[in-house]
């Protein structure tokens, strides 16, 4: 199974847990990606909304969509037996904000995943990252059916700075979704050399 | 409480959720004095003397249950609460308990500080790339 599993009376390796964080508007794949990579399939709390939220939760445009993200969906990659990262999907609706800060204490990064039919519904997690300095990268996600545009195009529209990465990619492919996130981990190391530099400067 | 057993042949459903409220199962505690913050990814481990938690009378099902799933391996917070099907609000008074009685004890995730430490950062991309 997991974390090197060992004969009983012998102590069990202590993994070594990361987490990073899938952020973005309602419906935009957050969970879909989380699946994409992880090694279980990941907990899910969405039934619970299926009926009973549909008034309060805007699906338009997002028509495919028939459930939703109540409390958060986790997956889990086991890159050694003593190194161990976990990915949290972020609620959805800004009605459970309240758990964004206790997910963020402490993460590597952050995945924002952008719909270009509903680019403002990511909005409010870019500045949730900007505004506390969380090291973030944006995943433009393919929908079949959805207009591409050019990279430029978006950033733009997304006012993000220069030194954020933005790049296209495919929420269901497993190995665009490595990219991605091996994409934040070097954003983060880039940027917690910058803030040294900073301080020590 | 499995789901299937809640189902049949009862005049309660699964849409009328859990038939017990989950803080009963804390006895009414939100928080627990022993209580430091648990992150969702603090890994709880067995201790050696947890052996024997099944015929201790203080605890009740659900301690068994975690103390019976870290024994197998360790288990993250997150982990544990989707395991046993608890919100993660009981699951950390429950575990609180436990790191009480010294049946199980709490490694913390790297703190902040250190994760821009680049050789774990460097080591997290290796194994990303492997998979």
């Amino acid at each position: 199974m997991i974390f090197g599993r060992t004969e009983r009376g012998k102590p069990p390796v202590e993994p070594v847990t990361l987490k990073i964080l899938v952020a973005g508007g309602f419906g935009v794949g957050k969970t879909t990606l989380v699946g994409a990579v992880s090694e279980i399939r990941p907990l899910r709390t969405e039934e619970l909304l299926t009926e009973a939220g549909r008034p309060v939760d805007d699906t338009s445009g997002v028509e495919g969509k028939h459930t939703t993200t109540v409390a958060m969906d986790f997956g889990r990659i086991t890159l050694r037996d003593d190194l161990v990262l976990y990915l949290f999907g972020t609620p959805g609706q800004e009605r459970f904000w309240f758990m964004w800060d206790e997910l963020s204490e402490g993460s590597l990064g952050a995945v924002v995943l952008a719909d270009t039919r509903r680019l403002e519904d990511c909005f409010a997690a870019l500045d949730y990252f900007e505004r506390r300095s969380i090291p973030f990268v944006v995943g433009v996600n393919c929908f079949e059916g959805a207009d591409r545009y050019p990279v430029d195009a978006v950033r733009q529209a997304l006012d993000l700075d220069e030194d954020v990465p933005l790049m296209l990619c495919d929420a269901r492919d497993r190995a665009s979704v490595k990219e991605i996130l091996i994409e934040v981990v070097q954003h983060a190391m880039e940027y917690g050399a910058k803030r040294r530099q900073s301080v020590t400067s | 409480m499995s789901r299937d057993g809640q189902g049949r042949g009862h005049w309660f459903d699964d849409e009328a959720g859990p038939v017990v409220r989950p803080y009963a199962m804390t006895r009414g505690r939100t928080t627990s004095a022993a209580q430091h913050r648990l992150d969702l990814i603090a890994v709880v481990i067995a201790e050696s003397q947890a052996d024997d938690s099944e015929t201790d009378q203080t605890l009740s099902p659900e301690h068994v249950d975690i103390v019976g799933l870290c024994r197998d391996a360790p288990q993250s917070v997150a982990e544990l609460a989707a395991e046993l099907d608890l919100p993660i609000g009981v699951i950390r008074v429950l575990i609180g308990d436990l790191v009480d009685g010294e049946l199980v004890h709490v490694s913390r995730p790297v703190p902040p500080a250190e994760l821009v430490d680049e050789s774990i950062l460097r080591d997290v991309i290796t194994g990303l790339r492997a998979l």
